[in-house]
């Protein structure tokens, strides 16, 4: 029931990095504006990052390709993202996406 | 601007109660059950991942980020460094600048120490419902943007600390499919923001650019390494493309 310490520290590090970009443009866009290129370029970045996490969630085990026959989590992707393009629900896409595979490992 | 002057007519002509704290905790409610469920999720994870009761207050009450936390608990559980896990947090939650930046001009009327309280508990999905309500709005609430903010910190908090208890129990979150609930999550967000954008082409190719690279890096390189650069090179393509059509 104890805090290690080096988990306080990857927590607080995690935690201020997270804090900054919150925080920074509601305080300064007033004052200052960020150039085009910049605002361009800030606004493909939560796909970006998005698309590279689920890539390498379905994808990637252990730092290797997941073999495709055996690929479960890329299977119960499907019904999620269907869900989520149909009821735009992030709750009915994380339900469905855990049930389905919840079965799936079930079954296989 | 015609329609401007007529939407600060009705800003205007809005009751008070409209711009209160207890308005901006009943706003709140609708995205409750979705963000229980995936707070839920998370304390199960970090519970199975090794983190103890008080670690896990400790990383949603002062870190308080989704997909932040399951990162965590993914890399810690992997025994990554310590710096490879605040540098990947980083990037992931590199996209609150924007959320950050896009709610900007509407709280123009506070001070700079006031809109750092807004910010500190800025998510996606207290973004996504005070953007729904600037639409017809020059400015928001103070007051309500608390209310709204507080309400889906506590929610994540109750729903990170029950996940934490119940995972005592859980001896396996794969069996539940709960490690799922993160790719999901992200899956959700992903498909949602393509949506509310409505730039599919060049969207979905970035999108694309960007599995090919992490998938490709991720393997060659390493996991960490393959979502940076993934990030900078397919948003720098967008932007690029972007330009030059």
């Amino acid at each position: 029931m104890e805090v290690r310490l080096d988990i306080f520290l990857i927590i607080l590090g995690a935690a201020l990095v997270t804090f900054i970009p919150r925080v920074l443009p509601l305080m300064l866009l007033s004052r200052i504006t960020i150039p085009g290129w910049g605002m361009r370029w800030l606004n493909y970045m939560p796909i970006a990052v998005m698309s590279a996490l689920i890539a390498q969630e379905l994808f990637i085990d252990g730092g290797r390709f997941s073999a495709l026959s055996t690929n479960v989590e890329l299977i119960a992707a499907l019904p999620a993202f269907w869900v989520a393009v149909k009821t735009r629900s992030l709750l009915g896409t994380v339900i469905t996406g855990v049930l389905s595979l919840m079965l799936l490992r079930l079954v296989f | 601007m015609k329609s401007e002057s007529v939407q600060a007519e009705l800003a205007a002509a809005a009751p008070v109660s409209e711009e209160s704290f207890l308005q901006g905790v009943k706003d709140c409610i609708p995205t409750l059950l979705g963000y229980l469920s995936i707070g839920f999720a998370a304390g199960v994870v970090e519970k199975t991942a090794g983190l103890s009761l008080a670690e896990i207050a400790l990383i949603s009450t002062i870190l308080y980020a989704g997909s932040a936390q399951f990162i965590a608990a993914g890399m810690i559980a992997a025994g990554s460094t310590a710096t490879s896990i605040i540098i990947t947090i980083l990037l992931v939650n590199l996209r609150h600048l924007l959320l950050s930046a896009a709610l900007s001009p509407y709280f123009r009327h506070l001070t700079p120490l006031r809109n750092l309280l807004i910010g500190t508990l800025l998510t996606d999905e207290t973004f996504g419902v005070a953007i729904q309500r600037s639409a017809n709005r020059k400015a928001i609430s103070e007051k309500w943007m608390h209310g709204l903010n507080i309400t889906a910190y506590l929610n994540w908090i109750i729903a990170n600390l029950a996940g934490a208890v119940l995972g005592q129990w859980i001896s396996s979150p794969e069996e539940w499919g709960l490690d799922f609930a993160l790719p999901a999550m992200f899956i959700g967000l992903l498909v949602l923001t393509l949506i509310s954008r409505s730039r599919y082409a060049l969207d979905i190719t970035v999108g694309l650019i960007a599995m090919a690279v992490a998938v490709g890096l991720s393997i060659l390189w390493s996991p960490s390494i393959g979502v940076i650069a993934a990030a900078v090179i397919a948003s720098t393509i967008g932007a690029v493309i972007e330009k030059w059509k």
